[in-house]
């Protein structure tokens, strides 16, 4: 049983003592079941800090857990293997630091049937964590789809008018793709006598003809997760539906999943694949820049301008990644961190005054700046970071990821990123366009129909942290960049 | 020294009134006290079946006794049992007659 | 590397304005307005002082460049990028110019402000501008003090932010005061144009790492000189590249439609940042590359032809104008022309020498233009008190300001006229900007257009005729506002119950004044003078000065008079009655249409890009994302053939008459058993132990008998 001390076994499964403790409060209990879930996913994000001291930066490996064998059968080697390495490491934080600001956001927002919410969203945060730590391909799947459950649940019991078909379009979706990559896994496990990656990894030797099958599979799964352009379609009807913190984690986490499981399996597991694909894969994440953020400025509905935004927002990761070069891969890594830190935020904002007004609607809204200063000025650094303002996070991990591109022997041409370049332009397009419509000019309809009031110091402290790291990752990146740099070297010294 | 021919006779006519008993009697708390009856004319068997075998061997096993432990244990939890049944039978039903009780009909 | 301990104070350049910045935004709204704004006045104030105790090092120091490491930022492979402060005598140049004129214009809005604030019936907002304006310095610092292109770049994007958020100062109405989108449209716009410059800067950032393999200055210049070939495609394709981003910034053709729009924000930040100092961040940008564009002479045709074009065609818009600022941001966007001409044609001291003048003369004008302004304002309020009194008594004398009323312009020269006598410190004031502008002689605007004229006319005439050309509307247009503006009898009441600035606002603009007409003393064109070429050697190599060319400076000075009495003929001899058309509008009939409406570049611009992009991004996102893609393919075709599959197909065929059938006969047949036996169970506990016994007796029966 000593596997149950490890520090990321810990980490994962944290939150299930909480939901545990949840079950046995009265659902009329509400504020215990809110302080409950907050001090555990507080806690929880405590233990992904200390595995932060424990992580030694400067090794490149996978570090912080062991494998232990888990199930044998048939030949079939299956094992429980938690650990965490320098792709990793941040977006483990990342899940610590969304998730209790998300249930901070609900504090309000959700008032009916608060007790399976909050069990809802801790095994969520088990299913992410697990996600981003699972070392082992079969232990990964799991987690993978365990993930979709309680995302169905709170997209389908607290959504809006259209949750229902929101939810089940969401799942199919997802599911759509994990079964190709379920064939994929069974495929790797069974040749390759391991589900490990690690293993699988250092075994290579897979056929170059089999390797790019095998890298649609994962693809399909994650370009579906991520999404790419054109497969974006479940995005903006999840997004749209979804409750607030939904929202938050989904574009946070969620979608950083997909990007993630091209950079842990794809591009170690099948190199050839992988440089073969880059160009194809490049120039999707073009079109998807240009694409998300043209489609993005004709939206009247500002949960879905920022919902398409993540659709831009994601092409420049995946652009990064496929540069497969030191500077657009870390670009990417951090780019996924600052998308769910200013996505999030603005999800976050959005919410806010969708609590006191009901609408999402932008032409309604108007003048807002002057009626709640705080909440503008806010929401103005959140939008700034957005668009990839310098000296706040976005811009450093957009200039990276372009840099990167622009100059990337895969890609192989820098035509992309230099296209993906007027993707900044655009972004400050609809960014400025949803920026002026709802928070300068004259005051707008809503402003007549309801007394807005300022954000108080509970939403102010849900989004002070994320204003803090648009500011440090902006201005002081070093220490995230240094978390990664080895892991990356590591990862692009083969291409 | 008297015979365990009388002690098994005694358990045997027992027993028939117990069976009896549970087999005419309409009124649930007399047919558990013919049950315990039953019970109890097999406690006797064993005891004087138990005592008989020692005699013969002409040493101390307790077997027979040990069993009776059990059936009294036993007789208690399901006395337990059924009296909490009848008693919450009574609770909606306002009546104890066994004959009213068919609900279970097919 | 050892630093003289002087330069560690360089991260104070930045810091200063940022300490300003957290104080008003934590204690503004506590603070009163003086407080608030001697707080960051003062923050500006020590800026300036560090900027001048760096020149004073560096030129102890010999001039050699200094680099002040701050910290890291981007370490990324061979990407490396920190905090670093250059200082050199190009940036200092920058630095105290900007300070400088940055403090005054602190103080001077901090009158300008108290009143601003008060006739838009929003106190509360003092201290969100001082804030903003910190903000900039802050910005401005960076951009000019950077010591790689990137961090170039941050202040870069930085100082457009500030244009945006000040241009977006009041931005829930227009710049008569109603409720409008007018305001923050101007902002939004001025933004994006950045944007699209931006990303020419981004993409010659590319270039040059991609090349060269670093962002910092010395080692791209390095790149740069190594390369063999002149005009070599790659920094070509740098230049002009960075041409794009400089046409953003500094508002040259095509990306300039921002900038007279941007007259939307306050006045002090038309002359704050949008003449003086952030504008002409393209042309030191240009002087900054220097060793790039030298390496490419293609580029630098195409730099000088642009800024001369510019510098023509604003002019000719700036006649054209009724708007006393709009006048002035059409001048300088044609004045930017000269500059960035200047530096296209490697004449970097000329430029950045005009830009320093220009930065006094124009700031001067734009604050007084304020003033002018503020006074009107101030008459028109008078008048609407006085009308609320004798409102009924002399309805009918006063009908048309009543209709008026709502929709007074404070700023269209045709509601002026006479300030003269009422404002005279403005008046005088204005008169040194409005003659150093047109270049007259010894005022500082005709040593440093002259000297540009000198370099163009050596090297390139096409320049040099486009350039006078625009000098002779220069002169035009500041002689037609001037007797537009000061002289005749007043067009409104407003203007004739006009009022002079307190002392707080006229101060700092006698200072300017004192600057506009001494200026040209920094750099005057005689053997053994020189000083800001000689100084700026020290940054850009060995310079050759020409000799002072009296031809030239005849020429120009001429044709200024010459513009300056045409505009006193038609404007200064019949003053403009109310209500009277430009006296040029019959004589030059559609050109003078044009002019006025700035020869409908900005429709073009709607017409071909912006409608269009409007269009085609409504139509991704309504037709081909949503009725298309998610409705037609998902919901209808998939989710629809899904549907059929399972609801006609499978669910009718095989599995109602196939599974169904069998699972229903099963269950039938089950169901006829149970019918069957049932009958036993009826209920009756006693029946059930009779049949217990009777089961045992036959058992035993069996067993007995057997």
């Amino acid at each position: 049983m000593e596997f149950l001390l490890q520090p990321l076994t810990l980490l994962t499964f944290f939150p299930l003592v909480g939901a545990l403790a949840i079950l046995f409060l009265k659902s009329e209990w509400k504020n215990a079941i809110r302080w409950v879930a907050l001090v555990t996913t507080l806690l929880t994000f405590g233990l992904s800090l200390w595995a932060l001291t424990m992580f030694d930066s400067t090794n490149p490996n996978l570090q912080l857990g062991k494998p232990y064998s888990w199930i044998q059968v048939a030949g079939w080697d299956i094992q429980y293997y938690l650990a965490v390495d320098g792709l990793s490491i941040l977006l483990v934080l990342l899940t610590g630091l969304l998730t209790p600001i998300s249930i901070l956001s609900t504090w309000t927002a959700v008032e009916d049937r608060v007790k399976d919410f909050m069990v809802f969203f801790l095994l969520l945060e088990v299913g992410m964590m697990g996600v981003f730590l699972a070392q082992d391909l079969f232990l990964f799947y799991i987690f993978w789809e365990f993930t979709l459950v309680p995302m169905y649940f709170l997209i389908g019991l607290w959504g809006g008018p259209r949750r229902i078909y929101a939810a089940v379009k969401f799942f199919l979706y997802t599911m759509a793709g994990s079964i190709l990559m379920l064939l994929a896994i069974l495929w790797l496990g069974i040749e390759g006598k391991t589900f490990s990656v690690p293993q699988l990894i250092a075994q290579g030797g897979i056929p170059a003809n089999i390797q790019m099958w095998l890298f649609i599979a994962f693809a399909a799964a994650f370009a579906i997760k991520v999404p790419m352009f054109p497969l974006h379609s479940w995005l903006p009807d999840a997004h749209v539906e979804a409750p607030t913190a939904g929202s938050v984690i989904l574009a946070g986490v969620l979608l950083k999943m997909g990007t993630y499981g091209f950079l842990r399996f794809n591009l170690p597991l099948f190199p050839e694949a992988t440089v073969q694909a880059a160009p194809w894969i490049a120039l999707l994440a073009t079109i998807g820049i240009i694409y998300g953020a043209a489609v993005s400025y004709a939206q009247a509905d500002v949960k879905k301008l920022v919902a398409y935004s993540s659709v831009s927002h994601l092409g420049f990761v995946m652009l990064g990644l496929f540069a497969l070069n030191a500077q657009g891969v870390t670009g990417a890594i951090l780019q996924m961190v600052n998308h769910g830190v200013s996505t999030g935020a603005l999800f976050l904002l959005v919410g806010m005054v969708y609590e006191q007004t009901h609408t999402r609607e932008i032409k309604v809204y108007g003048g807002l700046w002057k009626l709640m200063p705080v909440f503008g000025s806010i929401m103005l650094i959140s939008a700034l970071s957005s668009m990839g303002l310098p000296g706040l996070n976005g811009f450093v991990g957009e200039f990276t990821i372009l840099l990167g591109a622009f100059g990337s022997k895969a890609i192989g041409s820098p035509w992309y990123a230099g296209v993906s370049a007027v993707g900044v332009i655009l972004a400050a397009v609809y960014i400025l366009y949803m920026f002026q419509k709802m928070f300068l000019g004259p005051a707008g309809e809503v402003a007549k129909e309801h007394e807005l009031k300022d954000l108080n110091w509970r939403e102010i402290l849900t989004v002070a942290p994320l204003l803090v790291l648009m500011f440090w990752i902006g201005l002081y990146p070093a220490p995230f960049i240094n978390l990664i740099a080895p892991a990356v070297e590591k990862l692009v010294i083969g291409y | 020294m008297i015979s365990v021919n009388y002690y098994v006779i005694l358990s045997a006519i027992l027993f028939a009134i117990g069976a009896l008993g549970v087999l005419i009697r309409r009124n649930p708390l007399i047919i558990f006290m013919s049950i315990e009856l039953m019970l109890n004319a097999a406690n006797l068997a064993f005891v004087a079946f138990g005592r008989s075998w020692e005699i013969a061997k002409g040493e101390a096993f307790f077997n027979g006794q040990i069993f009776v432990f059990f059936v009294i244990a036993v007789a208690a939890a399901e006395v337990a049992v059924g009296l909490a049944l009848i008693v919450e039978i009574f609770k909606t039903k306002k009546n104890i007659n066994i004959d009213e009780m068919n609900t279970l009909k097919g | 590397m050892h630093l003289e301990p002087i330069y560690s104070l360089a991260p104070l350049l930045v810091f200063a304005p940022l300490t300003g910045l957290l104080l008003n935004l934590l204690f503004g709204r506590r603070w009163s307005e003086t407080v608030v704004g001697a707080v960051a006045s003062l923050a500006s104030g020590v800026t300036f002082v560090v900027s001048v105790l760096l020149t004073y090092a560096l030129a102890a120091g010999g001039g050699e460049t200094v680099r002040a490491p701050l910290a890291q930022w981007i370490h990324v492979g061979s990407l490396q990028l920190d905090w670093t402060f250059r200082v050199d005598s190009l940036s200092t140049t920058m630095m105290l110019v900007v300070s400088g004129v940055g403090t005054l214009i602190h103080i001077y809005a901090i009158g300008y402000m108290r009143e601003d604030v008060r006739f838009k019936h929003q106190e509360g907002r003092f201290a969100r501008f001082f804030i903003f304006l910190n903000l900039f310095i802050a910005a401005m610092m960076i951009l000019v003090s950077g010591d790689s292109y990137l961090t170039l770049f941050v202040g870069w994007e930085g100082v457009g932010l500030c244009s945006f958020l000040l241009i977006g100062f009041w931005f829930e109405m227009d710049t008569l005061g109603r409720p409008s989108w007018a305001n923050s449209d101007a902002a939004k716009k001025a933004f994006v144009a950045n944007r699209i410059g931006d990303f020419g800067f981004l993409i010659a950032a590319f270039l040059m790492f991609w090349n060269f393999g670093s962002l910092q200055f010395d080692d791209v210049f390095l790149g740069a000189s190594s390369l063999s070939a002149i005009n070599s495609p790659l920094t070509v394709a740098i230049t002009l590249f960075l041409l794009l981003g400089v046409a953003g910034k500094s508002a040259q053709i095509p990306l300039y439609v921002w900038l007279p729009d941007a007259m939307a924000g306050p006045t002090p930040v038309s002359a704050l940042i949008h003449a003086a100092t952030m504008v002409t961040a393209g042309v030191y940008l240009v002087a900054r590359s220097a060793p790039m564009y030298a390496a490419a002479p293609a580029a630098q045709y195409l730099v000088a032809m642009t800024g001369a074009v510019t510098a023509l065609f604003a002019a000719t818009i700036a006649v054209g104008q009724y708007d006393i600022k709009k006048v002035l941001a059409y001048s300088t966007v044609s004045q930017l022309g000269f500059m960035v001409a200047a530096v296209g044609m490697g004449a970097y001291v000329a430029g950045m020498f005009h830009l320093v003048t220009h930065a006094f003369f124009k700031a001067l004008l734009f604050l007084s233009a304020g003033s002018v302004i503020l006074g009107l304002e101030r008459g028109h309020h008078h008048l609407a008190h006085a009308h609320h009194e004798v409102k009924k008594s002399k309805k009918k004398e006063v009908k048309s300001h009543e209709e008026h009323e709502e929709t007074f312009d404070p700023g269209d020269m045709r509601n002026m006229g006479g300030l003269r006598s009422s404002m005279p410190v403005t008046f005088w004031l204005y008169i040194v900007g409005a003659l150093a502008l047109a270049g007259i002689f010894p005022f500082a605007g005709f040593w440093s257009k002259d000297e540009i004229l000198l370099d163009a006319r050596l090297h390139f005439p096409a320049v040099y005729w486009l350039l006078t050309i625009a000098a002779f509307f220069t002169a035009f247009y500041m002689g037609r506002q001037i007797w537009m503006v000061f002289f005749g009898k007043s067009r409104t009441e407003a203007a004739a119950r006009a009022e002079e600035s307190p002392k707080v606002m006229t101060v700092p603009l006698m200072v300017l004044a004192a600057l506009s007409v001494l200026g040209g003393g920094l750099n005057l064109p005689f053997k053994g003078f020189h000083q800001l070429g000689h100084w700026l050697e020290y940054t850009l190599g060995k310079i050759e000065f020409p000799p002072f060319d009296l031809t030239v400076a005849g020429v120009s000075t001429l044709l200024a008079l010459t513009a300056i009495f045409i505009s006193w003929l038609l404007y200064g001899r019949t003053p403009l009655e109310a209500g009277q058309p430009d006296p040029l509008k019959k004589p030059l009939g559609f050109l003078f249409t044009g002019m006025e409406n700035k020869w409908f570049v900005d429709e073009g611009y709607f017409a071909v890009i912006i409608n269009p992009f409007k269009k085609l991004s409504q139509f991704l996102a309504d037709i081909i994302d949503w009725r298309f893609w998610h409705d037609f393919v998902h919901d209808t075709v998939i989710l629809g053939t899904y549907n059929w599959l399972s609801a006609i197909a499978l669910d009718r065929y095989a599995d109602q008459k196939g599974i169904d059938a069998f699972a229903n006969w099963l269950g039938a047949a089950t169901r006829w058993i149970s019918q069957t036996i049932r009958k036993a169970q009826n209920g009756f506990v006693r029946s059930y132990a009779l049949a217990v016994t009777l089961g045992v007796v036959v058992i035993l029966g069996y067993l007995i008998l057997k």
